[in-house]
């Protein structure tokens, strides 16, 4: 039986979609999640995706984070469920406090729109396993509040901990503190990224399929379990 | 009715553009003198009941744990009339 990964859709989400056949391309079942529904259906792992759930109001994944699918996946993240958030979903996990620091508005106060070039920094999470360590990777980036912000020692622990998963390269996008585009708990199952994996899965529709990586490593992390 | 205000700005030490942004535009509309422009958050909520110890103390469990987000900004609550 393959491993069956929850993808939850709230009010506004855009991205959930690319993100359940990213899942499918990988080899897993997509499993759809409703943001009112608490129940998990039994998934070995969940991908919060990208968009503007609630429309960003008040900050971008506060009000999602009080969801009631958030309260039973907070509750499980804790336990050691993998969770992957992206873009909007990366702002919920900060949020939530699964993960440290916030996520403000770009430094430039534009939306952003690129292929993003990153370097994967910590190949040992649960959705970074398939990646080579200090791999150079391609995949698109789209965001308006993508300037990842923690205070100095906060970041210092990121670093010394190689919790810092993926960081951008060539340039920075966002404004973004020490050029970070990706971190993880310390547990290493929580991950969230600000670029767009599920985006850069198919040669037809992705810039590369280097996107594939992030949910081939949680299949890997489930099958190897 | 009371009206209870909550004011949430960005702490002092994170970057505000939005602010940065009014504050640049100000000379050019000729509204000069204005070194810095920090840009926040008020929100105005009308409290039925009292608005006593305990009510105002919810109130700043839900500043704190909702209306801000205490990484990044801090809140001030105030009672008006």
């Amino acid at each position: 039986m393959t491993a069956r990964i929850g993808v939850v859709t709230f009010p506004g989400s855009l991205d959930d979609r690319d993100a359940q056949r990213a899942v499918r391309l990988a080899g897993a079942e997509p499993v759809a999640l409703w943001h009112r529904d608490p129940d998990l259906r039994q998934v070995d792992a969940v991908v919060l995706p990208g968009g503007f759930s609630y429309g960003d109001y008040l900050r971008a994944g506060a009000i999602s984070r009080f969801s009631p699918v958030m309260e039973t996946i907070i509750a499980g993240a804790k336990d050691g469920l993998p969770v992957l958030g992206i873009c909007n979903g990366f702002q919920v996990l900060t949020e939530s406090h699964l993960l440290p620091g916030a996520m403000l508005r770009n430094n430039h106060l534009h939306f952003v729109c690129r292929d993003q070039r990153l370097r994967i920094e910590n190949a040992d999470t649960a959705w970074t396993n398939a990646y080579e360590q200090d791999q150079e990777i391609t995949v698109p980036l789209k965001n308006m509040d993508g300037r990842y912000t923690a205070d100095e020692r906060t970041l210092d622990e990121l670093e010394a901990e190689g919790r810092v998963i993926a960081r951008y390269l060539d340039v920075n996008p966002n404004g973004s503190l020490r050029d970070i585009a990706g971190i993880t708990n310390e547990a290493g199952n929580v991950v969230g990224l600000m670029p767009h994996p599920e985006h850069a899965v198919e040669p037809l529709t992705g810039p590369t399929t280097e996107g594939l990586g992030f949910f081939a490593s949680i299949l890997k992390r489930l099958v190897d379990a | 009715m009371a009206r209870v205000v909550v004011d949430v700005m960005l702490k002092p030490e994170i970057l505000d553009p939005q602010g940065q942004a009014v504050q640049r535009a100000l000379p050019r509309l000729g509204f000069g003198g204005i070194s810095d422009v920090r840009q926040g958050k008020r929100f105005e909520l009308e409290v039925e009941g009292p608005v006593d110890d305990a009510a105002l103390a919810r109130i700043r469990e839900m500043a704190e744990t909702f209306l801000a987000n205490t990484v990044i900004e801090d809140f001030a609550v105030k009672v008006e009339s």
